[in-house]
């Protein structure tokens, strides 16, 4: 499984990337999260409203950061 | 009767009762303004930033930007700049939107119009200016807030400027959106509440600075005192007000009731739209993200219609007014 948070580095990204890390170590998964911040990649993305969370490939959330619990449902969901 | 006159009773009782401030006549209505206003701000911030928010789960930006690709050039400026409205803004959000406006194929004086009213015209300017100010002037500053908005997409369509916007942007393939999120009434309820929760903890601290001096100012500044320094009839009152509201952005919470308070003691209304249009809709941290995107020269044509259009706003009604 491969899991992205992106956003180009505000205060909103990195809350949600340590979300995210949280949510990944809670669940005992053994995956790197990556924090893509390259503009042109979230246009490739179609991604419209940063922090965005994209689990292999897909956009499952966008716009704002989440608690942790969300996150987790989330990550199952999408597996 | 005002809804809020529960609070009024509260607020009362607390400075009377409580504290016994009933003998100083300063602290007493210093003390008084702050648990009012305070009390007030925040019930108002809870209840329409989550109004706001619910509604906003029905108009994704992916949505927004279906509705303005297939519109024409005015009616494109004017849905964009109602739409920018309930959309949130943070200034790390800006470039993305640029963009997937770009590759849609909207305009760019379209999405001028959204970048400009985005940002300007928030929830969080709308309750605390209602909190503040009262109905009227919030009103009036939705109301220029869109025209400024309208009419300077407008401009910046007229201008042919899309040479300064940098060349990747007309590179990206239209790639219909793929991440159709979809929201049940969970979902939405859930996104509203950690939203609403996210503001108010980001801004607490700066409502709390700004009504504390407010309540300085209303309680030990005599009425009319400022209306020397920056009444309607001083000229450079507006621009001055403008160049100072540049750097503030960060701090737009709190500025707004402190400026309430500064309005109460003689600075005009003009003045004081004009300072708090620019402290909400010129941001220094925006233009500098923005420069990723497009040329500097652009940025300041973007700045210098919309800051001329709120220096011409807070004349006209200084002069109205």
């Amino acid at each position: 499984m491969e899991i992205k948070v992106v956003g180009p580095g505000c205060t909103n990204c990195k809350n949600l990337l340590e979300v995210v890390k949280r949510a990944v170590k809670e669940l005992d998964l053994v995956i790197e999260v990556e924090h893509v911040t390259d503009v042109q990649k979230m246009v490739e993305m179609d991604i419209m409203q940063t922090p965005a969370l994209a689990i292999n490939d897909k956009v499952v959330l966008s716009g704002f950061v989440p608690d942790i619990k969300t996150v987790k449902n989330k990550i199952k969901e999408n597996e | 009767m005002s809804i809020f006159y529960p609070v009024e009773l509260l607020a009362d009782w607390l400075t009377f009762d409580v504290f016994h401030l009933a003998g100083k006549k300063l602290l007493a209505s210093a003390v008084n303004f702050f648990i009012y206003d305070t009390i007030k701000i925040f019930i108002l911030l809870a209840v329409i930033i989550f109004i706001v928010s619910i509604i906003r789960t029905f108009l994704s930006p992916e949505r927004i930007r279906g509705i303005l690709s297939r519109r024409n050039k005015y009616v494109g400026n004017f849905l964009a700049a109602v739409l920018g409205i309930i959309t949130p803004f943070c200034s790390c959000s800006a470039i993305p939107l640029f963009l997937g406006f770009m590759e849609a194929g909207i305009p760019l004086g379209t999405t001028f119009s959204f970048l400009v009213s985005s940002p300007m015209i928030n929830e969080v300017a709308l309750v605390l200016l209602l909190g503040s100010f009262g109905w009227k002037v919030a009103l009036i500053y939705i109301g220029s807030g869109l025209v400024i908005a309208i009419l300077s997409g407008i401009l910046i369509g007229r201008l042919k400027v899309e040479n300064l916007v940098e060349d990747f942007v007309f590179k990206n393939k239209l790639n219909p959106s793929r991440n159709g999120l979809k929201m049940h009434w969970k979902d939405r309820l859930n996104y509203a509440k950690s939203y609403t929760g996210q503001i108010i903890k980001k801004v607490w601290y700066f409502i709390l600075i700004g009504i504390g001096i407010g309540a300085f100012i209303h309680g030990y500044i005599p009425v009319d005192f400022l209306a020397q320094y920056a009444g309607a009839d001083k000229w450079y009152g507006v621009i001055v007000a403008t160049i100072i509201g540049i750097p503030l952005y960060s701090n737009a919470a709190g500025v707004i009731p402190l400026v309430s308070a500064l309005a109460e003691k003689g600075v005009a209304i003009g003045t004081t739209l004009s300072f708090m249009m620019a402290v909400t809709a010129l941001s220094l941290p925006e233009f500098l993200i923005l420069k990723r995107v497009m040329k500097t020269k652009l940025i300041l044509i973007f700045a210098g219609i919309v800051g001329a259009g709120i220096i011409i706003t807070g004349y006209i009604f200084n002069l109205i007014l």
